[in-house]
């Protein structure tokens, strides 16, 4: 930064400026060479791949017939599918579980630790985030063991309380078995975030509340919060795409959880299966790109709903 | 938001100024007890599958199941080292190979998607050229669009070039990463002036020359938060490895610690990997975790680039 002023002498300022400007123009196209890279990779693997999908969805493959034009039959079929539509409303409902919950929680552990400053909440600190550096995969095994009847702690903790231990990876309980595989994995991810933007707050704010006699809480609730508005948003919509495309933890447990989780427990693993097990590759390209629009349609509704709040644009 | 992302990254960095101090203050002290109880609790749940993953590491198939000290203490055969020696060598070293195959994938990926989010970020927070509001408008919109509406596609077309069971087809999808260069653009847009930059150029540089010489240098803390998260982003893919890659040699750790869960699930005794599923769980998290507690002052300061704007 020191070279700035010193390169610039108030007397040459003005004429830099000027010649920045003229320069500007030529060296503008700089910007396409430094971009170019990264629009042929964006055009490659995401425009072509979408597109593709796109045209495989409006299309039917058949033995007999061969590729054939189908305009929208395989979106009808979609949404006409019991299979499909009991998937959407799954992780419609995993959504509605899982944002609050993760984000809530993130939201409570980073204020926590905004406040607490001890060697005890610095280790929290990385504890609740550590899940965020285990592999989803590895974190569902895992979870998969611990649940387990035959391995896991779960069940000793049960007959300990003299209570019939439910079975955790059965019809009934694993909705809640993969709400908490899913929030042990991502809070503290969600907490890191929101708990830098709490970093980021000038503290003389907390001065001028502490004179006004504003308890804890009311300067959480009242400065804090509001501050980080647009942290919390931005985790909802990640929190809300990924819950959307769930995926590898049912796909992990369904061997462990055979009659729970079929092949159509998510729109993901539907789409999965169809074209890895039965080779429906048409179908499960419209699968794929009308659970995709729905994950962008959603979050762009939610990014215009809380437009006002989060003041992103 | 007033907050520029610099000083933020700075603050996190030092974690120290005023704020510190004054957390120190006494009566804090006493008031704080419950919610010190309430942090031990969440830190016991939050570690509580890595000390079973700590503890399961050590015992045999055997020991998993009736093992002397149940599920979260070792067992009284410490089985570790045999875990260890079988992981090395069970089907001719596999697990090896699957290591070995997501440090390619993480690292070639991570790497390659860094330097392209780099230039990226870059171009859209220092050139006007023509077309650069809709080509970052359709860049935030393609943050939103889920990877995985990309990867059966994406399959087809590979699978039409022969690419498929390839490392390209996980490498090459991997070096597309929207998300960094937004967070790129975010950090240039504040930690490097404008006016350097002209000054630079009138003083003669070129425009190649003045990033190497002076934009790179200062995008340091970005440039390793944005390689961190893509690094463990390539670690961690499962999706994609497993959608493309059907040849075992090929497999990414976490995919072939699926497999080996399936296959014990199903088997019969003498294909039972129980002890190497949870011993390889365990030893392929260890690098990253060490990465993590070694670059904590880029992850912590630069998560929250994202989340300002």
């Amino acid at each position: 930064m020191s070279a700035t002023s010193e390169l610039e002498t108030p007397a040459r300022l003005p004429a830099a400026l000027k010649r920045g400007t003229s320069l500007e123009r030529k060296t503008a196209r700089f910007g396409w060479v430094f971009l170019a890279p990264f629009a042929i990779v964006f055009l490659v693997f995401l425009v072509l791949p979408l597109g593709y999908a796109f045209w495989m969805s409006l299309h039917t493959n058949t033995l007999a017939g061969g590729e054939k034009f189908a305009g929208l039959a395989n979106y009808v079929k979609a949404f006409t599918d019991q299979r499909f539509l009991s998937g959407m409303t799954r992780v419609a409902g995993f959504a509605v579980v899982f944002v609050p919950l993760q984000i809530g929680l993130a939201l409570i552990f980073a204020l926590l630790l905004d406040d607490v400053r001890t060697r005890l909440s610095r280790f929290s600190r990385l504890l609740i985030f550590a899940p965020y550096a285990i592999p989803g995969v590895i974190g569902a095994l895992m979870w998969g063991f611990l649940y387990s009847p035959s391995f896991g702690p779960l069940v000793s903790f049960f007959d300990f309380l003299n209570v019939q231990a439910p079975d955790l990876l059965g019809r009934n309980s694993i909705f809640w078995s993969l709400t908490n595989i899913v929030t042990w994995q991502w809070t503290g991810y969600y907490m890191i975030i929101i708990y830098a933007s709490l970093q980021s707050i000038d503290p003389s704010i907390y001065e001028a509340a502490r004179i006004d006699g504003a308890t804890k809480l009311q300067t959480a609730l009242q400065i804090k919060i509001p501050i980080v508005t647009s942290s919390l948003v931005l985790t909802m919509v990640f929190a809300l795409i990924g819950t959307l495309q769930f995926f590898t933890e049912p796909q992990v447990l369904a061997p462990l959880a055979g009659n729970a989780i079929d092949a159509a427990y998510t729109p993901n693993l539907y789409a999965y299966n169809l074209a890895f097990s039965y080779q429906q590759f048409n179908y499960a390209s419209a699968i794929s790109f009308a659970l995709g629009l729905m994950v962008f349609l959603a979050s762009i509704i939610f990014l215009i709903a809380t437009r006002k709040k989060s003041g992103l644009n | 938001m007033t907050t520029t992302p610099a000083p933020l990254l700075d603050d996190a960095v030092t974690a120290s100024g005023p704020r510190r101090k004054r957390a120190a203050a006494k009566p804090r002290r006493e008031r704080s007890v419950g919610l010190h109880i309430l942090l031990a609790v969440a830190s016991l749940y939050f570690l509580l599958p890595l000390w079973w993953l700590i503890v399961a590491g050590t015992k045999s198939t055997q020991g998993l199941f009736t093992g002397s000290g149940g599920p979260l203490w070792f067992d009284s055969n410490f089985a570790l080292f045999d875990n260890l020696q079988q992981l090395a060598t069970y089907n001719n070293g596999i697990y090896l190979r699957w290591l070995g195959n997501s440090f390619l994938y993480a690292t070639a990926g991570g790497v390659g998607a860094t330097v392209l989010a780099v230039l990226a970020g870059y171009a859209f927070a220092k050139y006007r050229f023509r077309g650069r509001t809709v080509s970052f408008m359709v860049l935030l919109a393609s943050v939103m669009v889920p990877a995985t509406a990309l990867v059966i596609p994406t399959y087809v077309l590979f699978n039409n070039l022969g690419l498929t069971n390839t490392v390209w087809a996980v490498i090459l999808p991997s070096l597309l990463s929207p998300f960094g260069v937004y967070l790129m653009r975010v950090y240039v847009q504040d930690a490097i002036p404008d006016e350097l930059l002209d000054a630079a150029r009138v003083d003669g540089s070129g425009e190649i020359r003045t990033f190497f010489t002076i934009a790179l240098p200062l995008m340091r803390p970005a440039v390793v938060t944005v390689l961190l998260l893509s690094v463990v982003g390539g670690w961690n893919n499962y999706f994609l490895p497993l959608a493309m890659i059907s040849d075992q040699t090929l497999l990414p750790v976490t995919v072939g610690l699926n497999a080996w869960q399936v296959q014990s699930n199903s088997a019969t005794a003498n294909s039972l990997v129980w002890n190497l599923v949870t011993s390889g769980s365990l030893v392929s998290v260890i690098p990253l975790i060490i990465a993590f507690l070694m670059l904590q002052k880029y992850w912590q300061g630069g998560l929250s680039l994202g989340s300002l704007k």
